[in-house]
């Protein structure tokens, strides 16, 4: 396995590059540029500032400059905002997703395995369908229909919690965003559960179990439940990845200080440097999420063979 | 592998996992700044996050009013918006409107070093020079060879007509008369630039704990998209009547989400709330909500050298069959002004703006000449008119657009809707890869010309339906010379008579500014220019 | 026994005939009666967005300006009431049914085609091939969907069907992820050894014996792919990257409706309801289907 998870490792550098190079073809393809707005800007003004940040230069070398940063750790500066690097911008957005997004995926695991796993006990019966609508409430809301109805009755209405804000973190600004994050997770978790936990239930070496007077819920934890995670874990590779580099929607209506907004409001804007920052943050999450997905497939089934 | 790691581990042991992880992360968040309502802390809902605290890299009003409230220039608004003197305690204009000599009033920067003309001079170089790429620039060609060296033809940066006669007096010579320059150094674009700064700290100047400015507040911290917050500096020469402590500014995009924290009592002010609100608002907080006339229009223009927009009956009939009425009063509801030309009223002292011929004639007579102009034109039921109409994504502009697009109907006009994203909008606007588009101008300055401008034939880029007419240029060329205002006002407004003539765009309406104010806040005037500087307010207890 | 008689008992047993497998699930899917439910719901919304022009007097993009944001009004036939330019929200909400349709349906076969296919193949060979593919995996995941979705406007123009497909072309990774990781549970078991021993060729064996036993999570990723994908349109329409005025779709509509929650509720209602009865009857058909395939439930 260690050799495996070298391999992986190694590989993953390769990927990587892939990865920067085609983001960053790819992007300057589209039209409009990071100085195109409502006031045109007379032509030798946008000249001066193309050179400044070495916008005119070849496209190639372009790309090998940006390479020869990104290996030192400088991603470049921001082309909208001027007083930040994009190093400086991802690493003070980043921890605001990812303490958002880190308890919303922790909650919604949770919650998402118990109400799959029960409404699978209790297939096809009233139980059964109840927990499952109340999951489904996560996607058959929209979020940008949640958020704002949470934020209404909660922080107006009410009065219970914040609006919106960040307040640097505290716990109150947190609870709305959270939940907000959480329940679409949640929809997705329970029923991936449920449903592989019902073929599971009925395998055979579960029966076995059964057989043997093994107590109810051990069978079920032990033995139906690991094998029942595999869809779950695959699923949760990327969910997590995604998750932990914020939401647009939530962050815009929470006004949550994270990264998730540059995923869209980089691209618009064509800020070239701050989208390939996100680019990368998410690659090497995505890819070392997936590489954990698949270490956890040989813990969870044992007949998952890692070559 | 042993089947009992606890990978799985038991229902109830995942459970108090999920809990401890949860309460772990929690707790061990910093305490922060709450957004409590603490004495004398005025917390602003502002539109948008800045991109940047150096007065030579923003662009937006937004923007403008964190670094207003951190600088001062030569001159400044009162709560009114009136121009007052500012930096400069007075002033003199030579004869033939060439050069202006103004004397400093003393006072310092936030970190108690004297402010002088050299930081001005400074100020104005730095923004003109190439490298800097400042996108306002612009701005300030009226001044003497200004725009030669923002291109580069003037390599001498002394060349410029500013020069510091001695640290308290700084004089500016012009190219030409420019009647609206003393508003114009309310801009941003001519703050003073603490020199001893950024020679001390190159770019690093503009940091949040290194920034000082000659302004009622300094920064104090800039959490980006979360908050901006400054202190008020007790080296500012006006202190003592400066009342609020501290301004907090919230880069609330979603505005909908900025009037709950208003309605919540988490923010005291709100900038441009969105207008489905209008209803609501009026219904339960009528005393909070400010509805004021302001500078800028919004506007259809025509590409007028692609057919068959370059037919002025054409263009004359679309711009006939909108009912303006319509659209302010039922779809924005916000007491926008039905426009009949492109200079919102109160422009500086324009007076009476000139109006369309058919300003009057009431709307159904004008779509029965709307469709006898169409006709005349080679179009009708056997040959409808088609083309598309662009806008850049916003609910307004959608609703707008498929209002006017329902009125053209009926002169059996097929407007296709196209919405793009803003970049690639301007971006087609500015290179003339449209038919008929949606545009819009915030004045940059009080002043006529400011729109005006924008179809001179020499305008380039940014007049973006290709507009040429040499009698509207002349007219505009000999405006720019004349020095007495009434003349000058009348010159533009004989321009602007001609151009609405041609309609080389559609006029629509005049922007209101829709600002929330709690009434806790004082000393809150609402102006055409939508600034309200902090030091002219205070917190009723 | 009588010649005579076995005769009978073997002709008896020569009408029996035998059921296939499809046959098998498709008996088993209508005894579930959600499903059932479900299905003819979703038969009936189907067939209201197909005939929306004939249901309502109003066309879907006259303006009423004396209606402008009206309640529900049946005098005027405004059944749902109008929107925030007098437009009737009814036939509206037909119209929009046709582009969230089309896109959850178009958009998720896609994915799943392209996933199934992807995750099978990878999961199956193993190796460097498992390697290779998925690492594509990772890149694709790690490009940028934004200006994807700018260049593909660039590309294909308006035109929403390439949109879709674009969409289905996004949505294929976690599919593809989910598929591989339950092929390569099911490839270890006995009786995939059985059938490679039997010299099944891989490609069949793939087809026949893979992919029916890792249906059960697909399809209830599936039933979760078509919520995800209304919903990134209604996400790109936002940004001026989607369906053009006067189309609307789902997304479109609770969007409007959701920033007017207070003062125009029915605009936010009715369209959710249908995007919500919508996704609890995929969810109902999804789990039958998953039901009625399993292998394991008899």
């Amino acid at each position: 396995m260690i050799g495996y998870l070298v391999r992986r490792l190694m590989i993953s550098v390769p990927t990587l590059l892939i990865i920067i190079t085609v983001a960053f073809f790819m992007m300057r393809v589209a039209p409009g540029g990071p100085f195109d707005q409502e006031r045109a800007l007379p032509p030798e003004i946008e000249r001066n500032m193309l050179a400044a940040y070495n916008l005119d230069a070849p496209l190639v070398v372009q790309y090998w400059d940006y390479l020869k940063g990104v290996v030192q750790g400088d991603f470049g500066p921001s082309f909208k905002y001027q007083d930040f690097s994009v190093a400086e911008l991802l690493l003070s957005g980043f921890p605001a997703s990812l303490r958002v997004g880190g308890i919303a995926i922790a909650l919604a695991v949770v919650i998402g395995i118990t109400l799959g796993t029960i409404a699978a006990l209790r297939q096809n019966s009233g139980i059964d369908y109840a927990v499952m609508a109340t999951a489904m409430t996560g996607i058959t809301i929209p979020n940008f229909v949640m958020a704002p109805l949470l934020t209404l009755v909660l922080g107006v209405y009410l009065g219970w919690l914040p609006v919106a804000g960040w307040g640097g973190g505290a716990p109150q600004f947190l609870i709305l965003p959270v939940i907000a994050l959480a329940l679409p997770q949640i929809a997705y978790i329970a029923r991936l559960t449920r449903g592989s936990m019902i073929e599971n239930l009925n395998a055979n070496f579960v029966r076995t179990a059964r057989a043997k007077g093994l107590r109810e819920r051990i069978v079920v934890v032990r033995h139906a439940l690991k094998g029942a995670l595999l869809p779950v874990v695959s699923y949760l590779g990327p969910a997590t990845a995604q998750i932990m580099t914020g939401s647009v929607v939530i962050e815009t209506i929470f006004g949550i200080p994270g990264i998730g907004r540059y995923f869209v409001q980089a691209a618009l804007n064509r800020d070239y440097t701050l989208v390939m920052g996100t680019v990368i943050v998410y690659a090497v999450l995505i890819i070392l999420l997936n590489l954990v997905v698949d270490l956890l497939y040989g813990l969870l089934d044992p007949k998952v063979k890692q070559r | 592998m042993s089947r009992t790691l606890p990978a799985a581990g038991s229902l109830a042991r995942c459970r108090a996992l999920g809990v401890a992880v949860l309460l772990g992360v929690a707790l061990t968040s910093g305490v922060g700044a709450s957004s409590a309502a603490a004495q004398n802390v005025l917390r602003v809902a502002n539109s948008g996050e800045p991109d940047s605290l150096d007065p030579h890299q923003v662009s937006g009003n937004w923007e403008d009013r964190i670094v207003g409230d951190m600088f001062m220039g030569l001159t400044t608004e009162a709560a009114d918006g009136t121009v007052i003197p500012g930096a400069a305690e007075s002033w003199t204009i030579s004869d033939d409107g060439l050069t202006y000599t103004f004397t400093l009033r003393d006072h310092t920067w936030s970190d108690g070093t004297p402010v002088t003309a050299d930081d001005f001079v400074f100020g104005f170089r730095r923004i003109l020079d190439p490298a800097t790429a400042a996108e306002y620039a612009y701005l300030l060609y009226p001044i003497k060879n200004a725009e030669a060296i923002n291109n580069g033809s003037q390599t001498d940066p002394e060349a410029l007509g500013a020069r510091a006669v001695d640290p308290k007096t700084l004089e500016i010579t012009l190219e030409q008369p420019t009647s609206y320059f003393i508003e114009l150094l309310t801009h941003y674009t001519s703050f003073p630039i603490p020199k001893h700064k950024v020679e001390e700290l190159g770019d690093d100047w503009v940091k949040p704990g290194n920034i000082v400015g000659n302004g009622a507040y300094t920064v104090v911290e800039w959490v980006p998209n979360s908050q901006v917050r400054m202190a008020k500096n007790e080296n500012f020469w006006d202190a003592e009547n400066v009342a609020i402590d501290e301004v907090v500014y919230y880069p609330t995009e979603e505005r909908n989400t900025g009037t709950k924290q208003f309605r919540a009592g988490e923010v005291d002010v709100q900038y441009d709330f969105a207008s489905e609100q209008i209803d609501f608002l009026k219904e339960n907080l009528p005393e909070a909500t400010h509805i004021s006339p302001g500078l800028a229009a919004y506007y259809y223009v025509f590409n007028t050298k692609e057919p068959p927009f370059d037919d002025v009956r054409v263009r004359e009939a679309l711009a006939m069959a909108v009912e303006r009425d319509a659209i302010t009063d039922k779809i924005l509801r916000t007491g926008e002004i039905p426009a009949y030309n492109l200079v919102p009223p109160n422009t500086g002292t324009y007076g009476e703006p000139p109006q369309v011929e058919w300003a009057d004639v009431p709307y159904q007579e004008r779509v029965e000449q709307a469709k006898a102009l169409l006709a005349e034109a080679g179009f009708g039921p056997d040959n409808p008119l088609k083309f598309t109409l662009r806008y850049n994504t916003s609910e307004n502009h959608k609703k707008i657009a498929i209002a006017i697009a329902a009125m053209w109907k009926q002169l059996g006009v097929q407007a296709e809707l196209f919405n793009t994203e803003v970049k690639v909008h301007y971006n087609d606007l500015q290179s003339h890869d449209f038919q008929v588009a949606r545009a819009g101008w915030v004045a940059d300055y009080n002043d006529p010309e400011n729109f005006l401008t924008l179809l001179r034939t020499s305008t380039g880029p940014m007049n973006y339906g290709q507009y040429s007419n040499e009698e509207y240029d002349r007219l505009m060329a000999e405006s720019d010379a004349t020095t007495d205002e009434e003349a000058r006002n009348e010159l533009m407004r004989q321009a602007e008579a001609l151009m609405l003539t041609e309609l080389p765009l559609i006029p629509i309406y005049h922007y209101v500014d829709k600002n929330l104010v709690s009434p806790r806040v004082q000393g809150w005037v609402d102006n055409t220019k939508n600034k309200h500087w902090t030091r002219w307010l205070s917190l009723a207890e | 026994m009588s010649i005579a008689a076995r005769r009978d008992i073997l002709s008896a047993a020569a009408e029996v005939r035998g059921r296939s497998l499809w046959q098998d699930a498709r008996r088993r899917l209508f005894r579930n009666k959600a499903a059932v439910v479900s299905m003819v719901v979703l038969a009936i919304i189907a067939g209201m967005a197909a005939l929306a022009p004939w249901l309502s007097p109003h066309p879907y993009d006259a303006v009423y300006w004396e209606r402008i944001a009206a309640p529900p009004d049946f005098a005027n036939a405004h059944w749902f009431g109008t929107d925030g330019n007098g437009r009737d929200l009814f036939v509206r909400t037909l119209y929009g049914a046709r582009v969230s349709l089309m896109v959850g349906i178009l958009a998720t076969a896609v994915s799943l085609l392209i996933g199934v296919t992807w995750g099978a193949i990878a999961g199956y060979f193993g190796g460097h091939l498992d390697n290779v593919m998925m690492r594509f995996v990772d890149v694709m995941y790690s490009l940028p969907f934004m200006f994807f979705v700018i260049l593909l406007m660039v590309v294909f123009g308006r035109n929403i069907f390439l949109i879709f497909i674009a969409i289905g072309a996004v949505e294929w990774l976690t599919m593809a992820r989910i598929v591989r990781g339950q092929t390569l549970s099911v490839k270890g078991k006995e009786f995939i050894e059985a059938a490679r021993a039997a010299g099944v060729t891989n490609r069949k064996i793939i087809r026949r014996h893979i992919i029916p036993n890792v249906l059960g999570p697909v399809i209830v990723y599936v039933t979760l792919t078509v919520p995800h994908v209304i919903l990134i349109e209604s996400f790109l329409s936002f940004l001026g990257l989607g369906v053009q005025e006067p189309l609307t779709s789902w997304g479109v509509l609770i969007a409007e409706g959701a920033a007017n929650m207070e003062t125009s509720p029915w605009m936010l209602i009715y369209p959710a309801a249908f995007l919500a009865v919508t996704l609890f009857c995929f969810n109902f058909i999804g789990d039958g289907l998953r039901d009625a395939l399993d292998p394991k439930d008899r």
